[in-house]
């Protein structure tokens, strides 16, 4: 991964909004690269700062009350201190972004078609009938039946799915060469998040996109995701590929997080594990490690901030948050009979 | 706490002492705490500026048969869509049905009014799935869990005790008795409409995608907190969800609900480890495993397109337009309700993992819609394999189907989505 040059490299972001109780440190240290053709995701609970992170790569957390530090830098440019004339030819054309609700982020009043042909002329001079036929094309390759006719249809038309597929029709329209979803698909069925996700990795294919997931589900970072970044109360406590985060988790919160999923696929414990607690307010966070007051792990050098190192020696790009050692970590972190996916699956499933 | 006579049934409503030890009291319904037949609720689609008149239905529960056992939980599945939550509400008397009946421990409440339902709705409580939305944000609180008990006639006095012993049931702190629903998080604000479910000492509670809205951590804490409810105090839950994961931990047993009408009922784990339905095999197919080698090791045929409108359903069986294993037969009956071993039931002309053996010794539930035709299950098209292989290897359904008007409408409508394995 880290011989390519990252398409996206975020260095120590920082954002902080000043509010009436306080300054929120909403995300703190975190620092990540994207390569070209990899699906990133950022995995966290409500509140992890996991969806700052990436609006504020699109400048959509900009505001009087927004403080920002370190840098993201694509291309040539730094997104955090990118002009906004810049910004906006980056955005769609270059960054484009799903967002979590497809009820509410498509405007309501204008037919679906013409959505996406007012962005596809923002960003290029083509007449409209060009755009028009680039649309239906788009429409088709998301996966959209009857595509010359749902063009014409309002939102309200559609189904929840069907608007999913929309969004993600319009963030294609420019070929942009990063997608980031905002957790796209937790507003649906699963039988829909199933094929949501199909078409994705489809156009990582296809297209060369590379891929941000915002997402709290473990299950579908399992299914998509090339590389886990895990983020909890603003910072990054671990992040690795994909086997490393499931196989070797190293930070207590992964394991707390992998514990508690229901597997269809095992036994059915007699308890779910749980973590006890809930996720500090970031506007008085506990010194230290943040995940302190909820860790069973916790030792007296827990009062200062564990640095974000690489602690696996045959795994340079696996990075994790926690001062235990790796053979403490290992001994530890069975949580409730082995229920996290520690050892590889042997044998093909039945 | 007012007069109330219950419709039929003759029974006096244990007026004062609703209660905990009523678990004797339901001799008629042999253990079924709830029973409800042939439960139909349509809504209608109103027409016209000045004549409005009723121009289509949605058919959101049709022809629902279910038993709830008393201390037991009954998991109620599907898609959105589907009509769990409208029955769910019908089943508390939220809605009213169109046609069938519901009758609590032997009571028929059917059609009870308003004021009959008054005593009855201290037994019978729920829990809604948005924790933002169902607490008043102006009510502390205190007022919210002990409005309730205030209405059902718990002596004033003893209100603010028994909601500070709630709040520590619930795993909150008695302390927060003055605070306002938005000084919680989502799962505590969820702990909170627990704990108000709880204040009158329920026997039924409905819990309409308790965690749906919650983070993963917290919703173990909260499945966890339900299952010790449940033991504790003897409760019978009606648990509604989206997907098989979380309902697996808290149900005996489980019913798959498809467009309006129960696709199969069984045991909680039989449904996992042998799902005799086509759609409940493509439910669990869908979820996505936790593990990302399996993942990449398991072959997928996810479902294509998306469930029908619920106002022209298809005729015969409501999935055969999504269904692989789908033949004429799927298209022009409606299959009845199989009882097969061990309590496992199945509207399928088409069933899988099931020998033909157990075929032929399944019988037409008394829980089938009345609408329902004869089963199809016959030896011939009993596939011996289906219980051998894996039942996820279907084969494609013959080219040729009767054109079977708006059923073929609605085939022609879904997306299809590149069959694609994993890998």
């Amino acid at each position: 991964m880290s011989s390519t040059t990252p398409l996206l490299s975020v260095k120590d972001l920082a954002v902080s909004f000043a509010t009436e109780d306080g300054i929120v440190r909403a995300v703190d240290e975190v620092s990540y690269t994207l390569a070209p053709r990899e699906i990133l995701a950022i995995v966290g609970e409500s509140g992890s700062g996991k969806s700052v992170t990436v609006m504020t790569l699109m400048g959509l957390t900009r505001g009087v009350n927004a403080r920002f530090g370190g840098s993201a830098v694509f291309g040539s440019t730094d997104l955090l201190t990118a002009s906004e004339e810049e910004l906006q030819r980056i955005r769609g054309n270059d960054i484009a972004m799903i967002f979590q609700d497809p009820m509410t982020s498509l405007d309501p009043v204008y037919k679906i078609g013409d959505q996406i042909i007012e962005q596809i002329r923002a960003h290029e001079h083509v007449s409209k009938a060009v755009a028009r036929d680039r649309t239906i094309g788009l429409l088709d390759e998301v996966g959209i039946p009857r595509a010359r006719e749902r063009v014409d249809s309002y939102p309200h038309e559609l189904s929840g799915g069907m608007r999913q597929r929309v969004m993600i029709a319009m963030a294609l329209s420019c070929n942009p060469s990063i997608l980031i979803a905002d957790e796209p698909t937790t507003a649906l069925d699963v039988t829909i998040q199933a094929q949501i996700l199909e078409r994705i990795k489809q156009l990582r294919d296809s297209t060369d996109t590379a891929v941000i997931i915002v997402t709290h589900d473990l299950g579908v970072v399992a299914d998509i995701a090339d590389r886990i970044v895990v983020m909890y109360a603003g910072r990054i406590v671990e992040q690795g590929t994909v086997d490393e985060i499931f196989y070797d988790p190293q930070h207590p919160y992964t394991w707390g997080l992998l514990g508690s999923i229901t597997r269809l696929d095992r036994e059915r414990p007699r308890r779910l594990p749980s973590i006890p607690g809930s996720p500090p307010s970031l506007l008085d966070p506990p010194k230290g490690c943040h995940f302190r007051p909820r860790c069973p792990h916790e030792f007296d050098r827990c009062q200062e901030v564990p640095p974000l190192e690489a602690h696996v020696g045959e795994a340079p790009g696996h990075l994790d948050r926690c001062w235990l050692s790796t053979e403490e970590k290992r001994s530890r972190r069975e949580v409730g009979d082995g229920q996290i996916g520690l050892a590889r699956p042997q044998e093909t499933p039945a | 706490m007012t007069t109330g006579e219950p419709p039929s049934a003759g029974a006096t409503p244990e007026v004062g002492t609703v209660g905990e030890s009523g678990a004797a009291a339901n001799g008629e319904s042999n253990g079924s705490l709830l029973t409800v037949d042939h439960l139909k609720l349509y809504f209608p689609v109103r027409a016209g500026v000045v004549f409005r008149h009723e121009i289509a239905r949605v058919h959101a529960v049709d022809d629902v048969t279910l038993r709830l056992r008393t201390g037991q939980t009954l998991g109620l599945v599907g898609e959105s869509g589907c009509g769990k939550t409208t029955l769910a509400r019908c089943l508390v008397r939220l809605l009213d049905p169109t046609d069938g009946s519901i009758k609590f421990e032997g009571r028929d409440i059917t059609h009870a009014s308003t004021r009959e339902m008054r005593p009855l709705r201290s037994e019978m409580q729920i829990v809604f799935q948005d924790p933002y939305a169902s607490l008043n944000p102006r009510k502390r609180v205190g007022q919210i869990i002990g409005t309730p008990m205030a209405l059902h006639g718990t002596p004033k006095d003893e209100i603010p005790k028994r909601v500070r012993e709630l709040l520590a049931r619930v795993g909150l702190s008695p302390e927060h008795v003055n605070r306002f629903p938005h000084e919680f998080s989502g799962g505590q604000r969820q702990r909170v409409g627990i704990a108000r479910a709880l204040a009158l000492n329920p026997r039924l509670i409905v819990l309409d995608e308790p965690v749906s809205a919650l983070d993963v951590s917290i919703q173990a804490q909260i499945v966890n907190l339900l299952d010790d409810l449940q033991d504790d105090l003897g409760l019978t839950y009606l648990f509604v969800a989206h997907d098989l994961g979380v309902v697996r931990h808290i149900s005996d047993s489980i019913a798959v609900m498809y467009l309006g009408k129960v696709m199969e009922l069984a045991p909680a784990e039989a449904l996992y480890a042998k799902p005799i339905h086509p759609y409940t095999s493509a439910l669990l197919g869908a979820i996505p495993i936790p593990d990302p080698e399996l993942n990449r090791r398991r072959v997928r045929t996810p479902l294509e397109g998306e469930p029908p409108s619920a106002i022209d359903p298809p005729t015969g069986c409501r999935f055969h337009p999504r269904c692989t294993h789908a033949t004429d037969v799927c298209r022009a009956v409606e299959p009845p309700l199989m009882q097969y071993a061990d309590g496992h039931f199945a509207a399928c002309h088409h069933p899988q993992n099931v020998t033909a053996a157990e075929i032929a010794g399944a019988t037409r539930s008394e829980m089938s819609p009345l609408s329902a035709g004869e089963s199809d299950g016959s030896a011939s098209d009993a596939r011996s394999d289906g219980s051998a292989s894996d039942d996820r290897s279907a084969e494609p359904p013959p080219a040729d189907g009767r054109p079977a008007g708006s059923a073929d409408d609605v085939r022609t409508d879904e997306a299809p989505p590149a069959v694609g394995s994993t890998e």
